[in-house]
């Protein structure tokens, strides 16, 4: 089977990719086409669909587990059907995993090398087969050395990868599949996010070095900068469709951040409100939080009364580390007032008695006691906070069971939560009702601010509406202070009266709902002050 | 027919089993001519004198330390509440409630350190709380020994040291147990021991209710949602641990006057394992307790016992060396069945 373009030679080639996950599409309709020796980007938002392609790719267990996929791979101009990571091993697809695989406690080269050992016949060979062959270690010095070299690394080979340097092993990675002798395609999987500056260069050095060696190169990343760098050509995928491949000469970062972030269906975005005039209801200062890979490294933001403030950004910028930090989640350091008064940090307790609360993204973990009755669940943090729903006689304390069915019939009817009553358990509710009774429980503190992180994620798009619904209704109806976290930039416009955009920690900048998808694209990808300069005002 | 799975479902397989078991031993019975009066009789004692004990898991199960197996701990205060009642030489019911007021302060001192100690070993309590209960038996086997009592009751004739058993006749032996007793059918209903246990029971339903009760099974449901909810949550499993142990304090007092001896030395040592036994046949798991499961797994598993034996000696008659044996594979066996209902009812 050939195509049009018959005259040229495609190392990859998949085309017309499509996949499901129990009904729900996720990708369709991708084509990917990798010249020998080109640097090709693959860039998206998170959710845009990259992993699952790569996964396709590599024939994990993932996809063949959940009904395959559709559309045709070839490989070298050959159907290929890639059934396992092995199997896409010997086609000569190797991957640099975001994280590592390595063992810590071998050379590098028995890393290198690892499973693939040259070795000679030993006397115990003999007897119980080829497992038990002698290790050839001067031979296995010598590959590895020389994938090494090809990589300009000058560390010695028989070095234990425990204590390397981040970015050595990276590049220990890196060698690892240059030393499988029919490497024909490298994937790189966000390669650069845990590295410094200088060794993100180094390593975008020898992607150009290893790519005209002949090997071509899928470079996955959202920093923009770094594709325009070095790529040759880039594939943009949104929302699980094939958006655009261009050559790099005729796009711009721009363009690019304008393709990843860029809407299809127009939707009412919220009107962007004057914050003049308003008073400020939060007031953060110097804040860092240590959220395991969602750190948050010193952010300044005022919150004015009323508002609906969004928190956008990528996955492991931090935004989430916002939220969990004011609440006393994770540990963290600074500022931060409500109403002119100080929050203790690092203690739940105070900040839930200072009038904040928070409906957590892990809803099954912290959101819910799963095993508990719906109506329990509504009113049990306002019991222990508030001392609402209980019966006192002298040092004896009730629940008031009476007062706690009102109210939680009460929740039900104004969120419309569907359930088969208060008492059953919120195991068994879907997520989207599940969502709704952690917001039941934040209400029923009646906090100053509420802190809302993924309201959406996991639940079906009719009950998305429904929940977004509430936040804009709550907000309207009773003047509350919203923070609500979200990957999803759409939902963070349709209801956000401001969006801060989080990136490396850091406040990248506030954008009012209705800015430009360019400048949502570029803060995301924390290029917008490198490429606007200062003459751009970045508040909204 | 969907109303009888219901039914079974919520009764849970594993009782069904053991019911099942108890009625086969009940028939046997009959048919041996072992008068099934007595037998009655006995479970509902047994019931009553083991009841506390099991009572004791729930608060550690609900505050999320799992099994306390390190309910030796109380037991010891209990046994030294008693010994100090025999000390002031106390008789009837105020000997009793001296023991039972002396066994709780001391519980309550003990099961804190011991919380303290739980919360530093998350993830393997029953492990620890196993080997806390095994040391604290061993360490007061040397204290039984050196303790300054001087009650002659009490003493060995020569030598020094407390007797391994104490008979608690003439003071409070079985006092709660004829508290009100009456016979039906030949049956004697221990009124007051009965009595008892439920007060206890309904003591630890109020506090289950209470806002402490409320936060310390949101803690122990999950951990992260009580911090999240501002709740403390090694705070709250200190507090379960020391009602835990308070409660087999007080247990073990009962258990003694039903019992008419307090046994010290080795004897503590293994009884967590049939209250954690029979409040799993009673349905609970690790992380769910109730008190019903209490009510109907002491109930069970006593019976269990109380029939088997005699059934077993029965059948087993002209070797009547076999019949120690039975005892003990038969209780271990039950033991064995309901640790393996360690996931509970669901």
């Amino acid at each position: 089977m050939k195509t049009e373009h018959n005259n040229e030679h495609y190392v990859l080639d998949m085309r017309d990719i499509g996949k499901e996950y129990y009904g729900t599409r996720v990708l369709s309709g991708i084509n990917l086409k990798l010249r020998p020796g080109e640097i090709h980007g693959v860039l998206g938002e998170n959710g845009a669909g990259k992993s699952t392609l790569m996964n396709i790719l590599f024939g994990m267990s993932v996809i063949h587990n959940t009904g395959g996929f559709e559309g045709k791979v070839y490989v070298d101009g050959e159907e290929t059907f890639i059934e396992s990571p092995v199997e896409a091993m010997y086609k000569g697809i190797g991957m640099v995993h975001q994280e590592f695989m390595l063992i810590p406690g071998y050379s590098i080269t028995e890393n290198i090398k690892l499973n693939r050992e040259i070795t000679t016949p030993g006397i115990l060979s003999r007897v119980a087969g080829k497992k038990l062959e002698t290790l050839n270690m001067e031979a296995m010095n010598k590959d590895a050395r020389k994938a090494l070299d090809k990589l300009g690394m000058n560390v010695e080979e028989w070095v234990k990868v425990a204590g390397l340097p981040v970015s050595y092993m990276q590049f220990v990675e890196i060698a690892r599949e240059l030393d499988k002798e029919n490497l024909k395609v490298l994937v790189f999987d966000e390669p650069t996010a845990v590295l410094t500056e200088s060794d993100a260069d180094k390593l975008l050095e020898s992607m150009r070095m290893i790519a005209d060696s002949g090997i071509a190169i899928l470079f996955i990343t959202h920093r923009l900068d770094e594709v325009k760098r070095i790529a040759d050509r880039i594939t943009v995928l949104r929302d699980g469709q094939h958006v655009a491949t261009k050559n790099i000469e005729d796009t711009d970062v721009f363009d690019m951040a304008n393709l990843m972030v860029g809407r299809e269906i127009k939707m009412d975005s919220a009107k962007s409100v004057s914050s003049e005039g308003k008073a400020v209801k939060m007031k953060i200062r110097d804040l860092y939080v240590d959220m395991p890979g969602e750190l948050i490294k010193g952010v300044d933001l005022d919150i004015y009364e009323g508002e609906i403030l969004g928190i956008g950004g990528l996955a492991g910028q931090g935004k989430i580390g916002l939220a969990n930090g004011i609440m006393g989640l994770y540990n963290s350091e600074g500022k931060v007032e409500v109403d002119g008064q100080e929050v203790v940090l690092n203690n739940p307790e105070k900040a839930l008695k200072q009038g904040l609360a928070f409906v957590s993204e892990d809803r099954r973990g912290i959101g819910l006691l799963l095993d508990t009755s719906i109506e329990l669940n509504i009113a049990v943090t306002a019991m222990q906070m508030q001392e609402q729903f209980i019966k006192r006689v002298g040092p004896f304390t009730q629940k008031d069971n009476k007062r706690i069915r009102e109210h939680a019939l009460k929740m039900i009817k104004d969120l419309d939560i569907r359930c088969t009553g208060p008492q059953q358990i919120t195991r068994r509710l879907s997520g989207g009702n599940q969502q709704k009774v952690c917001i039941a429980r934040a209400l029923t503190l009646n906090p100053k601010v509420l802190f809302v992180s993924e309201p959406t994620r996991g639940i079906d798009v009719g009950a998305k509406k429904l929940v977004l619904d509430t936040l804009l209704q709550l907000n309207k109806d009773y003047g509350m202070t919203i923070i609500m976290t979200s990957s999803e930039l759409a939902e963070l416009r349709m209801i956000s009266h401001r969006i801060a955009i989080v990136n490396e920690g850091k406040l990248e900048g506030v954008l009012p709902p209705d800015a430009s998808d360019v400048d949502f694209g570029l803060m995301m990808s924390g290029e917008y002050h490198k490429v606007k300069g200062k003459e751009v005002k970045t508040d909204g | 027919m969907d109303k009888a799975k219901v039914l079974i479902n919520r009764f849970g397989l594993p009782r069904i089993i053991i019911v099942a078991f108890l009625l086969v031993l009940l028939v046997m019975a009959v048919m041996l001519d072992i008068p099934l009066n007595n037998l009655i009789s006995d479970a509902l004692v047994r019931t009553g004198m083991n009841g506390i004990l099991v009572l004791a898991m729930v608060p550690g199960i609900l505050a999320g330390i799992g099994l306390n197996f390190g309910i030796p701990i109380g037991i010891v205060c209990g046994l030294l509440g008693g010994l100090i009642a025999i000390e002031l030489d106390l008789y009837g019911f105020q000997a009793l409630f001296t023991a039972v007021a002396i066994s709780i302060p001391l519980s309550l001192v003990a099961g804190y350190f011991y919380g303290l100690l739980l919360n530093r070993v998350k993830g393997s309590e029953m492990t620890i709380a196993t080997y806390v209960g095994f040391s604290i038996v061993s360490l007061m086997s040397i204290g039984w020994l050196v303790l300054p009592f001087t009650s002659e009751d009490m003493r060995w004739p020569i030598g020094t040291g407390l007797r391994t058993t104490i008979t608690l006749q003439g003071r409070y032996e079985r006092i709660l147990n004829q508290w009100g007793s009456f016979d039906v059918f030949g049956v004697t209903i221990p009124t007051g021991l009965l009595l008892f246990m439920l007060f206890f029971c309904l003591l630890v339903w109020l506090f289950l209710r209470s806002k402490m009760g409320v936060a310390m099974i949101a803690a122990g449901d999950s951990p992260k949602f009580a911090t999240a909810s501002g709740i403390n949550v090694n705070r709250m499993r200190v507090v379960g641990t020391m009602l835990s142990t308070a409660l087999s304090a007080v247990g073990i007092v009962i258990y003694s006057q039903s019992f008419g001896f307090i046994q010290l030395y080795q004897a503590p040592m293994f009884m967590s394992f049939a209250a954690v036994a029979a409040i799993l046949i009673g349905g609970a798991s690790i992380k769910k307790a109730n008190i019903a499961n209490v009510l109907i797994g002491a109930l069970l598993f006593q019976s269990l016992l109380v029939v088997s034996l005699p059934v077993a000696n029965k059948v087993l008659e002209d070797v009547s060396s076999l019949a120690e044996i039975a005892r003990i594979v038969i209780s271990n066996g039950i033991i064995l069945y309901a640790l393996t209902q360690i996931g509970g009812g669901e």
